[in-house]
């Protein structure tokens, strides 16, 4: 029982996951990106377009999966491309056009599902691509349950995640992405190129965030679209990036926290309808209990970046 | 090295001061371009033609009376949500929990008019139910303000987290009082509600006529609004000049919270007549923080961008519906046409410089001065410098209105072309004569 709802956990948790470490890199750009939700929505369809674009041409498990990665990486990066020359070349401001993307977003799959849902479209053949476990028929032990019954996305997340641990923490380029966030100014006294930076951070990071909303409809829902679900996820995407503190190693664990938070109220017995609705407010509430806690103690280390939302423009410095 | 390959392609300079003309007619273009691209994505989407999409349109917006009232009632809602968070940001206090503030304030309402409907008087409930929405409005508010004033906490994020709170302790007391289990809370009978005064629209509408006069004095003629404006600008200016500016940001969010209560007590009270956490409210507060931005925080062009924002959401879930096009439609057409008005903003507060901006207005001067000899007027470029002396005061009037807007096109400084626009001016002229 607690090996199937850790494995549930688990795997709703990726979802978050995919959302949180696309966020964190875009916050360590300095970018608060609000479009998140929306992102993900658009990673969805181009997911879910991508899934069955290779599925229909009866090509191998392998290529299915990567076709719906590249999709949903290029429907999701494009947004993120907008939301780049929004806020960083046409210097907009940043919640305003995270929210108009959010909107969109969620209205584009909104109208896509309906259109799919009349065209008799389903995507319920591709997603059985998705939800095979990775590593096959495993026992039924309780470490098997948990860690080796997934299907394929679900370790992308966990790989995409550390690997972008140890870039923000091992490399040039991460720390350069840090500084960027931290102060823009000195960075680009330093010599980084401060717009290009901006740029990739928040294309590379809206398109991971897409895979999670791809992941969410073609694993999670087993190809079953229903729109507004994956809007609430992404902003507990942005709740876990601050959760885990902008450090994606720990958004692993944070995710699963999440995951459990998420589906918790489902296997609680003994409680009302109305109580279950109180437990849907953890999440949220331990998210703004860690921003309070971290701004009272006021930790270098635990800080937002220090230019987050703030704009940047060389003249006005 | 060559000096010019340290020069970027494209620099932008901000204007110093974007003149009026300017903006208002990079507005009215974007929303024109804005409308136009709704019109043919609609007619692509739904294969029919773009008169499908006129028509409809303006059939769905002014077709009937009750729909010209409901314009108004719509843009009276938006304008006081924008107008309820409009502070805030004009002190940098980058609060998204209009929606969150919103909600509270409907579920103060609904506590009382739950209990207590029916078995006291009717205007007591009114009167307490108003007390409870404020209150509740304004806890939601001040909570991120104290905790932003004291230990500099993230209020965008915060006010995000607070905002899903405020969802989940709806859903909570739905479930709760209504065993239903339809996710809404219905006064369908009106027990304790204000109910329709008049025709159901009026009273919102002058509510929100009134909001909009006070806010406007406030942020302009009174003290308070000086002092969180000096915030936004500076908060180290403020705290030079005496401002205590923890004070002013926990107040104008008391203010905000007061506005947002009264906001939701009239959407339970005069509009909706029931509670739900996903349609009473349904996205309105983040939109209102859009329509504050687009409306420069000034009242009057928030009232502006809340009437063309309901007008054009009117129409396009009419074209929707007609299209039968989905619920979704509407924000499709409405992402599109905000992203357009957001970047028309750009080019209202900058220039933008070509590195090779001499050179390029060189190259298209023939083509300016060939399209003013079509308008048989003297040529542009050269007309401040030889024949303002000479014309009479009206031509001299559509000779600048004419250069503004090839300034405001090509975005020039005047140093260029002294020569050879001059020759076509001069011809031109003489053709005139």
């Amino acid at each position: 029982m607690i090996a199937t709802i850790l494995k549930e956990a688990i795997h709703l948790g990726m979802v978050f996951l995919y959302g949180a470490t696309g966020e964190t890199i875009i916050e360590k750009s300095g970018h608060l990106n609000l479009g998140i939700p929306g992102i993900m929505c658009f990673g969805a369809m181009g997911g879910c377009f991508g899934a069955n674009l290779a599925a229909n041409a009866n090509a191998g498990a392998f290529a299915v999966i990567l076709s719906a990665i590249f999709f949903a990486m290029l429907a999701a990066g494009g947004m993120g491309l907008l939301y780049g020359i929004f806020t960083i070349s046409l210097r907009c401001n940043q919640n305003v056009t995270g929210l108009v993307i959010t909107t969109f977003g969620s209205g584009v799959l909104g109208y896509w599902s309906s259109k799919m849902g009349s065209e008799g479209i389903t995507f319920y053949q591709s997603s059985l691509y998705f939800t095979k476990p990775m590593f096959g028929n495993v026992g039924s032990d309780w470490f098997s349950t948990i860690f080796l019954s997934h299907g394929t996305l679900v370790y992308v997340a966990i790989i995409i995640a550390v690997i972008t641990a140890l870039i923000l923490r091992r490399t040039r380029t991460g720390l350069s992405l840090v500084a960027v966030g931290e102060n823009p100014a000195a960075a680009d006294a330093a010599g980084i190129n401060v717009i290009k930076y901006k740029y990739i951070s928040s294309i590379i990071g809206a398109a991971i965030a897409g895979v999670g909303g791809a992941f969410y409809y073609l694993d999670c829902t087993r190809g079953s679209i229903e729109p507004g679900v994956i809007e609430a996820m992404g902003w507990l995407a942005v709740a876990l990036v601050i959760f885990s503190l902008w450090r994606p190693g720990i958004g692993i664990f944070g995710s699963i926290i999440f995951g459990l938070l998420y589906i918790l109220p489902n296997y609680v017995t003994g409680i009302g309808f109305a109580e279950k609705e109180i437990m849907k407010i953890i999440p949220y509430a331990v998210t703004a209990l860690v921003l309070i806690i971290i701004s009272f103690f006021n930790k270098k280390e635990t800080q937002p970046p220090a230019s987050l939302g703030l704009p940047y423009f060389r003249e006005e410095r | 090295m060559n000096r010019k390959h340290h020069e970027p392609l494209i620099h932008l300079v901000k204007r110093v001061e974007a003149s009026q003309k300017l903006a208002w007619s990079v507005r009215i273009a974007a929303f024109l371009i804005s409308f136009f691209l709704c019109a043919v994505i609609s007619s692509i989407m739904s294969g029919r033609g773009l008169d499908f999409f006129f028509s409809n349109f303006f059939k769905g917006v002014f077709g009937t009376e009750r729909l010209i009232w409901n314009l108004f009632h719509d843009t009276a809602i938006m304008l006081l949500i924008a107008l309820a968070v409009t502070p805030c940001f004009k002190m940098k206090f980058w609060n998204i929990g209009g929606e969150g503030q919103i909600l509270m304030g409907a579920l103060g309402c609904s506590v009382i008019v739950n209990s207590m409907a029916g078995s006291y008087p009717h205007a007591s409930v009114i009167v307490l139910s108003l007390i409870l929405s404020l209150a509740f409005g304004v806890a939601w508010a001040v909570i991120p303000a104290i905790f932003k004033a004291k230990w500099n906490t993230n209020e965008t994020l915060l006010t995000l987290m607070m905002n899903y709170i405020a969802v989940c302790l709806v859903d909570y007391f739905i479930k709760k009082v209504a065993s239903s289990g339809t996710g809404i809370l219905n006064f369908s009978n009106k027990v304790g509600l204000i109910g329709p005064v008049g025709n159901e629209f009026i009273l919102k509408i002058v509510v929100a006529v009134v909001v909009t006069l006070i806010m406007g004095i406030y942020l302009k003629y009174t003290k308070h609004g000086y002092e969180l404006t000096v915030v936004g600008e500076s908060v180290n200016t403020a705290r030079y000049i005496g401002i205590n500016t923890k004070k002013v940001i926990i107040r104008t969010l008391v203010l905000c919270g007061v506005l947002c209560g009264l906001i939701g007590f009239l959407l339970v009270s005069a509009t909706d007549y029931g509670l739900n956490s996903d349609s009473t409210v349904g996205g309105k507060g983040f939109t209102g923080v859009l329509i504050s931005w687009l409306g420069h925080f000034n009242p009057l062009g928030i009232a502006l961008g809340s009437f063309v924002y309901s007008f054009f959401f009117r129409g396009a879930t009419r074209v929707g519906t007609i299209g039968r096009l989905g619920g979704s439609f509407p924000d499709v057409l409405c992402g599109v046409f905000l992203f357009v008005l957001i970047a028309s903003e750009f080019f209202i507060n900058y220039q933008i410089k070509f590195r090779n901006g001499d050179k390029i207005r060189e190259y298209f001067a023939p083509v300016v001065n060939a399209f003013a000899k079509l308008k048989k007027r003297p040529a542009v470029v050269a007309a401040s410098e030889n024949n303002s002396t000479e014309s009479d005061g009206g031509e001299k009037d559509l000779q600048e209105s004419i250069k503004d807007e090839i300034l405001s096109e090509e975005v020039t400084a005047e140093s260029v072309s002294e020569e050879a626009p001059k020759e076509v001016s001069d011809s031109a002229e003489e053709e005139e004569k």
